[in-house]
Parts: C-alpha cells; structure tokens; sequence
C-alpha cells in the first residue's frame, strides 16, 4: 500500500488568477492576471490588445470624410465625442467656423450621450452588485434617450450628426418638446436610483472598495468622473470650453468627491446626470436660429482644408478625450493619434486593485468605465518565450521597413 | 420594495410588438436611415458618392453607380453628397435576402 503523503499548504503560497479575456467585468476582452495570497490582490498585471482594429493606421489611409465615419466606430457608446473631437480639430486647420446653432445642436446632442452612457454604466455597477432589479430599472430609462436619438439622427448609436462646418439635422420645435419630457422622465428616474444607490445595501457594497488617492490620481494622470472622485476638479468643459459649453458655463458646475473608492465614482456619475439635466434645458432655452451647417457641398469643404495639424480635446462621457490631427493638404490625414479616456484611467486599476479581495475585481473594474475597444494598442509579444517588448519609434519604424 | 414589484405587475411592458398589427409593423421615426433608394436616370455620373462612401459600398457602373447593400454602413453620406439628389435614404429596414447575388440586385 502507496504511503500517502501528507501535503503541506503553504499557508502563504501565491496563486495567479487570470480574470478574462472573456467577460472580465464588462462584455469586453481584457485580460488581468492577478495574483492572489488566499482573497488578497498582492498584484496585478494587465494585458490588452485582443480588439486592437489599428484604426489610426485605418484613418490614414482614408480621405477626411469617410475619417468621420471611421472615427464614430471607435466607441458605440460615445460616437458623437469621437466625431466633434475629429472634427473640431479639422475646422481648426481648415480655419471653419460652424454657426452658433450648430454648436449648440452638437452640445445638445453630447449631453444626451453623456445621459445615456452614465445610464448604462450605472446599470451595470447595479448588475456586478448584483441587484439586477436596479439595472433593469436603469436600462428602461436609457431606452428613452436612445429613442430620442433615434427620432432626432435617425440612428440610435452611430448618430452621424457631424459634418464639416456643422451638424446635418435640424432639431424641429417638437423634437425639442420631446426632448424636454424625456429629460423630465429622467430626472425622477435618476433621483429614484439615487435614493437606490444611497440605500444601505449599495452603499456597504460600494463604499471603501478601489480607493484611489487624490495624489495618486493626480500622478496617474487619471481623467473624467474617475479623477473627480479622488478629489481633482477637472473638466475641459469648464477649463476649456468648445461647442456652446462657453456660454452655457453658468448652467452646470463640476462634481467633485474627496473619497476616491467605487462609491465616490458612481455617485459622481449620478449627480453629472443632474447637471447634464440642466444644460440640455439651458440649451434648449437660449438655442439661437439660424443655419446649421456652412451650406457648401461636402467634398467642396473637405477640398478647403489645407495641410496642417491641430490638437483638440472634448470632454467625453468616460473623461478628456484628444485628438492630434495632422492633415496632408489633399484630401487625407498624414497622422491621427487618439489618447481615449480609458488609456488614461486603465492604469489606475492597479493602484486600486492592490489589497483589494477577488470579489471586489468586477466592481473596481466596472467603477472606472471602462471602454476597452477604444484602448487597445500595439503589444509585441515574443512569440516563442512569450516576453513582452517595449520598443521605440526608431525601431517600429525599421521592422515596418 | 414590495410597492415598486406590485405596481410593474400591472403596467403594460416597455418592450413593443414587432407587429403592432396583424400586417402593421412598429412605426420607425422620419429620419431613419434604412435602405439606399436611386434614382437610375437622374444620377449624372460624378461619381462622388463613391469617392465619400466610407464603406466602400458603391462601384462604378456603366458610368453610374451600383450599389452592394451588405457594405452599406447606413450613414447616409452619399446622399448628402449627391449633387442631384438621384440617392435617397429610405425608412424600410427588412432588407434581409436569402442569397446573395438577391442583395447586389437590390
């Protein structure tokens, strides 16, 4: 008879628990290796890149209008924030000025975005808690805003209200009925899952879990309602005004937390709802007539722009997003480079998770919004060790040849 | 709770009927973007709309253009571009076929 042996646990061994690429938090492929003494995180790496779609090299070969497009399938939830960020950055080489009406239609249109991806991510914060009842709740008022969308662009996500030198639809005196009610309906929604969310359960559940320190945040670069939530007061719709935002700065201010954990995140998320509430509304109320667009032909418009290059940064839903458009005097880019706002925040998932328990994972994951398609880049990973290279533009540009 | 649980129990769903009617299908807003109508005789040949098509989705065609609807992004580009407005966007969306050489003669 084979003498068992006694198996010694070591009572600290190390154990690595990928999470992903399939589903991690989100239904979006990113891969975390975590390693775990029994529930802690000791350590976290991350690996991206399983939906990297190369879509700058894409733009550059593509002339500036069918860029529009291509830039509004970055992200199928903030289409709208890519496009203005495009093209804000063409009218500034193209030295364009869109009517006062246009800018005030494309920030009307933002703020509903923005309405609807706070909506969408307060569901699923609900749903990784597992309070389904909440994200069900939050998932019927997000319908009525992507109605609306549907009514005012004649598509529910990929809007195409941008064009050079303006937007396409006009918003008709019912439509902006339309918009006023649903905003009403949202507005009780939304105080009804706050009451929700400042309820015991969410509240303990959420409460001290991803703590992100102000001067962490601060060295991270962490931007949007992530880095509002660890004590910075930063908004480029504040800080830099574009679209109509300078003349609609009295009617919102910017929510700020001190607390930095999951709970501070979402909570900055549900009171931007209410601000964003009062923008549409003050929108509506001082939206100028006139035209909408500049009237020439778009190939005509496209043909103006000279060779140049232009920076130009928006404030999406997920935080500041920059564009850095350098155009080559015909009718195509030489260089697009995007910075999405989830490559700035992904990095901060380390510091968060750090000393956190496996159960906390999805929650902190979920807690900074993340957007993963729009975040992927380059990785050249060895394929037979596996190792991971850094390399610098010298040499990328030497493999290329 | 509870209040909230009773009261859904009788409210009438937010989902709607793909048929509102026996042959009636949900209304779809003015501006919807469905499938590409064109107008055959009054295209001019520019050729524009393919030179702004971001999908690739119209060719070159006996100095006209064709159109293949499984590219189509449904952005409505060539339309705004058209000079003669010869494309139209239309509000049908049941645009599925069986095979695909149905879908290059639509």
């Amino acid at each position: 008879m084979v003498n068992e042996r006694e198996v010694k646990y070591d009572e600290f061994a190390r154990f690595i628990l990928p999470v992903g690429p399939v589903h991690p938090a989100l239904k979006e492929p990113f891969h975390l290796k975590i390693i775990v003494k029994r529930e802690e995180v000791l350590d976290v790496e991350l690996r991206l890149g399983h939906v990297h779609r190369g879509i700058e090299f894409l733009a550059e070969n593509r002339n500036l209008i069918q860029a529009i497009y291509l830039t509004e399938r970055i992200c199928g939830i903030c289409s709208h924030s890519h496009t203005t960020c495009f093209i804000q950055a063409l009218e500034e080489v193209g030295g364009l000025k869109p009517p006062e009406r246009a800018l005030y239609l494309r920030t009307l249109i933002f703020e509903l975005e923005r309405a609807h991806s706070h909506l969408l991510l307060l569901g699923i914060m609900a749903y990784q808690i597992g309070f389904d009842t909440l994200f069900m709740y939050t998932w019927a008022a997000r319908e009525k805003v992507l109605d609306l969308f549907e009514e005012i662009t004649g598509n529910r996500i990929h809007h195409a209200m941008n064009v050079i030198g303006g937007v396409r639809w006009d918003l008709t005196p019912k439509m902006a009925e339309k918009t006023i009610r649903v905003m009403k309906d949202i507005e009780v929604t939304t105080r009804r899952i706050y009451d929700f969310f400042r309820g015991e359960t969410v509240e303990k559940r959420l409460s001290g879990v991803g703590l992100l320190s102000q001067h962490d945040a601060h060295e991270l670069c962490v931007v949007g309602p992530t880095a509002r939530a660890s004590g910075l007061v930063f908004d480029v719709r504040k800080d830099d005004p574009y679209a109509a935002y300078g003349d609609l700065n009295d009617s919102f201010s910017v929510i700020s937390k001190k607390e930095g954990d999951s709970y501070a995140r979402t909570e900055v998320r549900i009171l931007e709802l209410f601000e964003l509430i009062n923008i549409v509304q003050a929108a509506l109320d001082r939206l100028p007539n006139g035209p909408i667009n500049l009237g020439e032909s778009p190939v005509r418009l496209m043909r103006r722009i000279p060779r140049g290059e232009a920076i130009s940064r928006v404030e999406a839903p997920r935080g500041e997003l920059i564009y850095f458009v350098k155009t080559n005097g015909g009718d195509g880019l030489e260089r697009l480079k995007i910075r999405t706002p989830t490559l700035a925040n992904i990095i901060s998932l380390k510091k968060m998770l750090i000393g956190c328990e496996i159960a906390d994972v999805p929650v902190i994951v979920t807690s900074i919004d993340p957007c993963l398609s729009c975040a992927n880049r380059i990785t050249l990973v060895d394929h037979e060790t596996g190792e991971v290279k850094v390399v610098n533009a010298d040499e990328l540009r030497r493999k290329k040849s | 709770m509870i209040w909230e649980a009773l009261k859904s129990l009788f409210k009438k769903p937010l989902t709607v009927q793909y048929l509102t009617k026996p042959d009636e299908k949900v209304p779809v807003p003015e501006r919807y973007r469905g499938k590409i109508s064109y107008n055959r005789d009054a295209c001019i040949g520019c050729l524009l709309c393919i030179r702004t098509c971001p999908a690739g989705a119209i060719t070159a065609d006996e100095r006209k253009v064709s159109f293949s609807l499984d590219r189509c992004i449904f952005c409505g580009q060539c339309s705004e571009t058209c000079p003669r407005k010869a494309i139209e966007i239309t509000s049908k969306f049941e645009i599925v076929v069986y095979t695909k050489s149905e879908i290059a003669s639509q």
